[in-house]
């Protein structure tokens, strides 16, 4: 059976929150692992939001210079899933397993909502169960999700199909309303070239179960059913 | 003769590239400086700034250290930053 690695780092607050929903929504094995004491004996790898080092020099800055990084990279290596939201998108950016940066939010203040996402491509382990151009509801809490990259790399990036998921409208249309923190080109989540690393600002955690979500639905739930369905498809 | 090394002060600025929009700058600039009625301010722009003393036989060493050590512990983030290193004392 699977086994799925949350790491915590010192300041991490959404570890436990991940770890429930791998644990009693997808019924898997998922262990809670202190940032100094992870090894590559996992199938696959969650980065939680939270505040690691206090969001000190740049969220992320600090985090992306733990032991557990290393591990992160064998294991990106190893072709593993690995999915970072929030902080831990933060940590894969300013790790370089993620291009870009993660600026302060453009409305320079901290932004806690329900937001569209427009899912832009099903070739990542974390969103092969979705549709494209599906949308799904699931909220941010951040100030700092303005996803950056000079305009040649974003025109890379589409090219590459690494834009997984856009912040949009009711008509499932990026715009300058259903962007909440001024990221370009409205993006919220991005993989590697391979497609095995993704980060998201969202927090698919806070939208898989029932009872948490405003219409009942569970729209994050798809990203961890895809990284289950992922798993199993690799016999781990 | 050998100098013992001298202690010198260096300071990092680290700024949005000037494409990357730095909303900060602009409201200080709209809100507050053009307001105030300083109409000869064109333009704002917020950074951070670290202050390092280094231990360095001179002040070209010391600077040059602190370049390095921006570089590869990535004091920014060179997608999103530009880095300015200066010696001020």
């Amino acid at each position: 059976m699977s086994r799925v690695a949350v790491i915590q780092y010192p300041g991490s607050n959404c570890d436990l929150d991940a770890l429930e929903v791998l644990q009693k929504v997808e019924k898997i094995r998922a262990d809670l692992v202190w940032h100094k004491d992870l090894k590559n004996d996992y199938d696959a790898y969650v980065l939680p939001g939270g505040f690691s080092y206090g969001d000190y020099l740049r969220a992320g800055a600090i985090g992306a210079t733990s032991p557990s990084l290393k591990i992160v990279r064998e294991a990106v290596d190893q072709n593993k899933p690995i999915l970072g939201i929030c902080n831990g998108f933060q940590i894969l950016v300013e790790a370089g397993l993620l291009p870009g940066a993660v600026l302060r939010n453009s409305g320079l203040r901290f932004v806690c909502t329900w937001t569209r996402l427009r899912v832009e491509t099903t070739r990542t382990p974390f969103t092969k169960l979705a549709k494209k151009g599906q949308a799904l509801l699931i909220p941010i809490a951040h100030n700092e999700g303005r996803y950056y990259l000079d305009e040649n790399q974003i025109r890379d990036l589409e090219r590459k199909e690494q834009i997984v998921l856009r912040y949009v409208n009711e008509q499932h249309e990026p715009s300058k309303d259903s962007n909440p923190n001024g990221s370009i080109d409205n993006i919220a989540g991005i993989c590697n070239e391979k497609g095995n690393v993704m980060g998201l600002m969202p927090h698919p955690e806070r939208a898989s179960i029932r009872a948490l979500s405003p219409d009942g639905q569970t729209y994050g739930k798809v990203i961890f059913d895809s990284m289950i369905e992922t798993l199993n498809g690799l016999g781990a | 003769m050998h100098m013992p090394p001298q202690s010198y002060l260096i300071e990092v600025v680290i700024e949005n590239k000037p494409l990357a929009r730095d909303p900060e700058g602009e409201t200080i600039h709209q809100n507050l400086v053009l307001k105030g009625g300083y109409s000869q301010v064109t333009k704002v722009r917020v950074g951070k700034l670290l202050r390092m003393r280094v231990d360095a036989d001179s002040p070209e060493q010391a600077r040059d250290l602190v370049k390095k050590l921006c570089d590869d512990l990535r004091i920014y983030n060179p997608a999103a930053h530009t880095c300015q290193v200066r010696t001020v004392g």
